[in-house]
C-alpha cells in the first residue's frame, strides 16, 4: 500500500496550524465572577432620558414587586472584561489552531462573513417588520434558499431550523404529514448503527418508533438486511452519506430503491455534505429530505457549541409541507419594476418550527460564505477536504488500524484497539496526548461499531503542512504509547490549565451552580 | 474568488503523488457514476471580499433597520413582543465576538475549553438567580423551543400527556409546541380574560401549565395561583419568564413554577432579524435533573491534581449516550449567545438589572399616558402591565402601523390577527432605549395615524 510512499519535501516545511506555541499562562484557577463580586460595585450607566422617575411603588402593584432584585454578580466593567478576556485565554478555538475533530467539520471560520453579520441594516431589523420594510432581509434568505436548493438538488427548503438536530426533526415531521396526506399512518424510522445519536432521539421526538439497521463487514448499510426490515410500515430511512465511518455508501441506488418501494421517504442527514459539495447531490442520490448544517459545512462559528443553523430542503413533492413562512417572489404587475418579496405560508405546512424566522445573522454569514465560495470554490473545498483526509489516513497507517478500509471521503475512523489490547492503553490517553503536541484531539469512540475509535476530520482550510505535522503527531503519541506502555499518555495533558477531569466524580455529586 | 482552502497546485500534486493518484476527480471515482454531478453548480462565480461586502451592504440597504442615532432611514422602535431593542454596552459585544468563545466547537475537551465551560457555568447560575430555580442548563434555541422542551419534559416526569397552554403565551412560540409537541403530546390553549389567563375548572388531568409572565399582551398574570392551580392537578407549572421583568417582579420559582423558560435576547444580543437568540430553561426541583433535563449541563469538579475544573456533566440524559432514550435531541444550542448575556447581566450588577426594568416601566408608562390621551385610544385589557402594553385603536392596527413608519416609527405588533377579540389593537414596547422627546413625538405620530 502507499503507507511507504516518501514524505514529499514540500508538505514538511514549518506548519501553521499546531497550537503548541499557545501561552495558556499560569497554573491558577480562574476566580469565577461571583468571587469577584464586591457588594455595591456596578459597571453600567443609561442614557439620560428625562422621562419622569415613578418608583418602583408607584409602577409595580405590590403582589408583583420583589423585594430586591436577583443576586448577580457586582463587578466593574475593567474587572469583567479582565475575567472574560483571561477565559477565553483558556479555551482553544479554530483560530488558533486545526480542530480534527471528525463529523464536525471545523474549517476555518472567514472573518467576511463576521463583518457582514454586523452590517447595520441586518442587524437592527425587528423581525416583525412588515415585509415591505425588510426586502433585503427577504431577498437575502430566498437566494440563500436557492442555492443550498441546488447545492443538494432539491426544489425548495425552509431555514428555520436552528441546528441539525432540530432539522432532523422538522424532517421527520414533514415525512409524518406527508405520509398522513397519503393517507398512511407508518410508525417506523430506519437508521443505521453508525448514525448519530441524534437521529434516533429525534425519531422519538417525532413519534416513531427506531429501527436499527446493521452495517456490513464494509461498514456500509447491509443491505440485504435493510431489504429484510423495510415494509408498508416503514416511514423512511435516515441516513448520512458519506457515512460517520467517511465512507461513501455506493448501494445508495438500491437502498433509495428498496425504501421507495415501499413507501418509504429517504431523509439525507448533512452532517457530511463538506465530502460532495458541488461533485454528487442529495437529490440525485434519491433522497427526500435534506438537512444541513451551516455551522459545519458552510463555515460559520460554532460559537462554542452553538448557534448554528440546520435548514431542511425537500425535493418538489414534499415542498408544500415545509414550515412556513417562506420568503417567495411577487410575481407579475404586482411586482413592480424591482424584485419584491412577500411571506407565503406553503399549503400543507407542518407549521412553524422557530419563533421566528431562524437563526438569521447565521443564515447571513452562510450566504455571505456561499458568494465568496461560488460553485466552484465549494467543489474545491470538498476536493481538498477529501484530498486531505486521504493524505492523512495514509501516512498514519501502520500506527493506527482502520477495521473498515474503504476508500475515506472527508473523514476517517482510526481504531487504537491493538494498543488496548497490547498496553491497556485507551483512545481517549491518545487523544489527550496529542494535546500536548499542539492540536485539538479528533472525535473520540464513535462511531459506536468501532473499538477505541478515533474519528478524524482535518478539512480543507488546514494547510498540506498542517495536516503533515498532524499525521506526525498521531504517530508519536501511538509509537511513544507502545514505548513507555502508556506513562505519557495516562496522565496527559501536562500542557493544559488544567489536568485531565475525573468526570465521574463530577457527575456523581453534581455542582451546577456557584455557591460560596 | 475566495482562497479559504490553502493549497497550491504544487501542494496537490505532491499529495496526489503520495497517494499513487493523478488528478483530484480520482478522488471520487469509487462513487457510483449515476449520482456523480456531471457539471459543476449552478451557482454564480466567487466573489472577493469587497464584492461580498458590496452585494451584502446592497441588501441591507433594502431593509429599513431600528434605531437612532445612526441618522440613514432608521425606525424608532416601539416594537417588542418576544424581540426588544436594548443597549447593548460596548464591552460586552467586544467580549463576546472574542474568537475563542466565537470560533470554538462545543467543549468536549474540558482541558482546552476551561474558559468557555467556566463561562456557561457562570451563566448557569445566574439564571438560576434570575428564575428563582436550582438547576439551568446551558440554553435552547430559543424562547419558543425553550417553552416546548418545558412541557415535554413536565409530560415525562408526570407520564402524562395532556398540558394546558395559555393563549397568553407568545402566538408564535404556541406554533411551535404545537409543531413541536404535536405528536405526542394533548395540547389545550386557556383562553384570556381581561388580559389574563382564565384557567379552566376542570384541567382533567394534565402533566403542564404553562403561562407567561408578563404575558404577551404585557400583562402581569397571578403565577402563584397558577402554581397552586396546577400542583392540585399534580401537574407542573412552566412559566415564560420575561428576564428583563425580572429586575423587578418576584423570580417565577418562588412564586412555585417548577420550570422556567425564556428568551434571552434582551441581554446583549440585537435584534437581528430574529436570531441569534437563546433559548433560557431552568427547574426548581433538582429531582428532574438527571433524567430529564434536556440539553447541556456544565458541572464544577476537580482535574487530577485537585484543581478547580469545569466539565460537561450527566451526559447520560443526552442523545450521543442514550440515543433513542435522550431527554431530548438537542446537540448545538446557543452557547456564544448565552454567555453573551452572561456578560450583560454582570455588567448590569442587581442594581443595573432593577434599574434597567425601571427604566422601560417608567417610559411604558409615560407613552401610555401620552397615548391613552388621544381621541379613541384606550387599553385594550385592564390588567395591570410592565413595559409592554395592548391599546385599541379607532382605526385598524395594520393601517396605524403603515403610517407610523411614514413619520419614522416601529410602532408596535398588530394583535387582531391573533386575539380578534381585541378588535383593532396595537401591542406597544418601550425599552430603556426612549427619551422622552422620543416619546412625544410618538404620541403625535401616533394622533395623526389613527385620526
Amino acid at each position: 500500500m502507499t503507507g511507504a510512499a516518501p514524505v514529499p519535501e514540500i508538505l514538511r516545511r514549518p506548519s501553521g496550524g499546531r497550537a503548541s506555541s499557545l501561552p495558556l499562562m499560569g497554573r491558577d484557577a480562574e476566580p469565577g465572577i461571583f468571587e469577584l463580586s464586591s457588594a455595591g460595585r456596578h459597571g453600567f450607566s443609561f442614557r439620560a432620558t428625562e422621562v419622569p422617575e415613578w418608583t418602583a411603588e408607584e409602577l409595580v402593584p405590590a403582589s408583583h414587586l420583589a423585594p430586591q432584585p436577583p443576586a448577580l454578580p457586582e463587578v466593574s466593567e475593567r474587572d469583567l472584561v479582565a475575567h472574560a478576556s483571561r477565559l477565553a485565554s483558556r479555551n482553544y478555538s479554530i483560530d488558533h489552531g486545526a480542530y480534527p475533530l471528525g463529523s464536525c467539520t471545523m474549517k476555518y471560520n472567514p472573518k467576511i462573513c463576521d463583518a457582514v453579520a454586523s452590517l447595520p441594516g441586518l442587524t437592527g431589523c425587528h423581525p416583525s417588520q412588515p415585509a415591505s420594510q425588510v426586502q433585503g432581509w427577504l431577498a437575502l434568505l430566498a437566494a440563500l434558499e436557492r442555492d443550498l436548493s441546488e447545492v443538494t438538488g432539491t426544489a425548495a427548503a425552509t431555514l428555520q431550523p436552528a441546528a441539525g438536530a432540530q432539522g432532523e426533526l422538522t424532517g421527520l415531521l414533514i415525512m409524518r404529514a406527508w405520509h398522513s396526506w397519503k393517507g398512511r399512518a407508518p410508525t417506523k424510522v430506519l437508521i443505521p448503527d453508525s448514525a448519530h445519536g441524534t437521529n434516533p432521539a429525534s425519531v422519538r421526538m417525532a413519534g416513531y418508533e427506531v429501527v436499527d439497521v446493521p452495517s456490513d463487514a464494509r461498514g456500509l448499510v447491509d443491505l440485504d438486511a435493510l431489504r429484510r426490515v423495510v415494509d408498508s410500515d416503514v416511514a423512511g430511512l435516515m441516513l448520512t452519506n458519506p457515512n460517520t465511518l467517511g465512507l461513501f455508501e455506493a448501494d445508495i441506488e438500491p437502498i433509495a430503491d428498496a425504501v421507495h418501494a415501499a413507501g418509504g421517504l429517504l431523509y439525507y442527514d448533512g452532517a457530511n455534505l463538506n465530502a460532495i459539495l458541488g461533485r454528487v447531490r442529495p437529490g440525485d442520490m434519491g433522497f427526500d429530505i435534506v438537512h444541513l448544517n451551516l455551522h459545519k459545512t458552510f463555515a460559520t462559528p460554532h460559537g462554542g457549541g452553538g448557534p448554528g443553523a440546520g435548514p431542511v430542503a425537500v425535493t418538489e413533492r414534499l415542498a408544500p409541507f415545509l414550515p412556513g413562512p417562506l420568503p417567495r417572489q411577487v410575481a407579475g404587475e404586482e411586482a413592480g419594476t424591482t424584485e419584491r418579496y412577500r411571506w407565503v405560508m406553503p399549503e400543507r405546512s407542518i407549521g412553524r418550527i422557530h419563533g421566528w424566522h431562524g437563526n438569521a445573522l447565521v443564515l447571513a454569514r452562510a450566504y455571505a460564505y456561499i458568494l465568496a465560495n461560488g460553485g466552484d470554490g465549494l467543489r474545491h473545498a470538498a476536493e481538498c477536504a477529501v484530498l486531505n483526509a486521504r493524505y492523512l489516513k495514509e501516512r498514519i497507517r501502520g500506527a493506527y488500524d482502520f477495521p473498515f478500509d474503504g476508500p475515506c471521503m472527508h473523514e476517517f475512523v482510526a481504531s487504537s484497539a491493538a494498543l488496548r489490547r497490547a498496553h491497556g492503553i485507551k483512545a481517549l490517553d491518545l487523544a489527550k496526548r496529542l494535546i500536548d503536541e499542539g492540536f485539538h484531539p479528533p472525535t473520540m469512540y464513535f462511531p459506536l461499531i468501532v473499538e477505541e475509535a478515533l474519528m478524524v476530520e482535518p478539512t480543507e482550510t488546514e494547510s498540506p503542512q498542517t495536516v503533515e505535522a498532524l499525521a506526525r503527531a498521531l504517530i508519536a503519541v501511538a509509537t511513544e504509547a507502545a514505548a513507555d506502555e502508556g506513562a505519557a499518555a495516562r496522565s496527559a495533558p501536562h500542557s493544559t490549565p488544567i489536568g485531565r477531569v475525573d468526570e465521574a466524580a463530577a457527575a456523581r455529586h453534581p455542582r451546577l451552580t456557584w455557591s460560596p | 474568488m475566495a482562497h479559504f482552502v490553502p493549497h497550491t497546485e504544487a501542494e496537490i500534486e505532491a499529495m496526489l503523488g503520495f497517494l499513487g493518484l493523478e488528478s483530484l476527480d480520482q478522488l471520487f471515482d469509487h462513487i457510483p457514476a449515476a449520482v456523480r454531478l456531471a457539471t459543476g453548480l449552478a451557482l454564480a462565480p466567487g466573489r472577493s471580499e469587497a464584492d461580498v461586502l458590496d452585494h451584502m451592504g446592497e441588501l441591507a440597504a433594502r431593509n429599513r433597520p431600528c434605531g437612532t442615532g445612526m441618522g440613514h432611514d432608521r425606525l424608532v422602535c416601539f416594537a417588542g413582543g418576544g424581540a426588544y431593542e436594548h443597549e447593548i454596552p460596548s464591552a460586552v459585544s467586544a467580549l463576546a465576538r472574542q474568537s475563542a468563545f466565537l470560533t470554538s466547537y462545543t467543549p468536549y475537551q474540558p482541558e482546552l475549553s476551561q474558559g468557555v465551560l467556566q463561562a456557561l457555568f457562570e451563566y448557569q447560575t445566574m439564571l438560576c438567580r434570575l428564575t428563582g430555580t436550582d438547576v439551568a442548563n446551558a440554553s435552547l434555541y430559543d424562547g419558543a423551543s425553550a417553552a416546548a422542551e418545558g412541557l415535554n419534559l413536565a409530560a415525562a416526569a408526570t407520564g402524562r400527556r395532556l398540558v394546558w397552554v395559555s393563549e397568553g403565551v407568545r402566538p408564535a412560540a404556541r406554533a411551535v409546541i404545537a409543531t413541536v409537541c404535536g405528536p405526542r403530546l394533548e395540547i389545550r390553549e386557556a383562553p384570556l380574560v381581561d388580559g389574563v389567563t382564565a384557567w379552566p375548572n376542570d384541567l382533567g388531568e394534565p402533566a403542564a401549565l404553562l403561562v407567561a409572565y408578563p404575558n404577551y399582551l404585557g400583562a402581569l398574570e397571578d403565577v402563584a395561583a397558577a402554581a397552586e392551580w396546577a400542583h392540585a392537578a399534580g401537574a407542573l407549572l412552566v412559566a415564560d419568564a420575561d428576564p428583563v421583568a425580572a429586575g423587578l417582579l418576584h423570580p417565577v420559582g418562588a412564586l412555585g413554577a417548577d420550570i422556567a423558560v425564556g428568551e434571552g435576547q434582551p441581554f446583549g444580543t440585537p435584534l437581528a432579524f430574529g436570531g441569534p437568540y437563546v433559548g433560557l430553561f431552568a427547574a426548581r426541583d433538582a429531582r428532574f435533573v438527571r433524567r430529564w433535563l434536556p440539553g447541556r449541563l456544565v458541572g464544577e469538579g476537580k482535574d487530577a491534581s485537585g484543581r478547580r475544573a469545569y466539565v460537561l456533566t450527566l451526559a447520560t440524559r443526552e442523545q450521543h449516550i442514550r440515543r433513542a432514550g435522550a431527554s431530548s435531541n438537542i446537540c448545538t444550542n446557543q452557547t456564544v449567545v448565552a454567555i453573551t448575556m452572561a456578560l450583560h447581566l454582570a455588567w448590569l450588577g442587581p442594581a443595573g438589572l432593577r434599574e434597567l426594568a425601571l427604566r422601560c416601566a417608567r417610559g411604558a408608562r409615560y407613552t401610555r399616558e401620552a397615548l391613552l390621551a388621544i381621541r379613541g385610544v384606550e387599553m385594550a385589557t385592564p390588567a395591570p402591565t410592565l413595559y409592554e402594553f395592548a391599546v385599541r385603536t379607532p382605526r385598524p392596527a395594520a393601517i396605524v402601523l403603515e403610517r407610523l413608519a411614514e413619520d419614522g416609527f416601529l410602532g408596535g405588533l398588530e394583535l387582531e390577527p391573533d386575539y380578534p377579540e381585541l378588535g383593532q389593537a396595537l401591542l406597544v414596547t418601550v425599552t430603556e432605549t426612549r427619551t422622552r422627546a422620543d416619546i412625544d413625538a410618538f404620541a403625535i405620530a401616533f394622533e395623526k395615524a389613527v385620526a
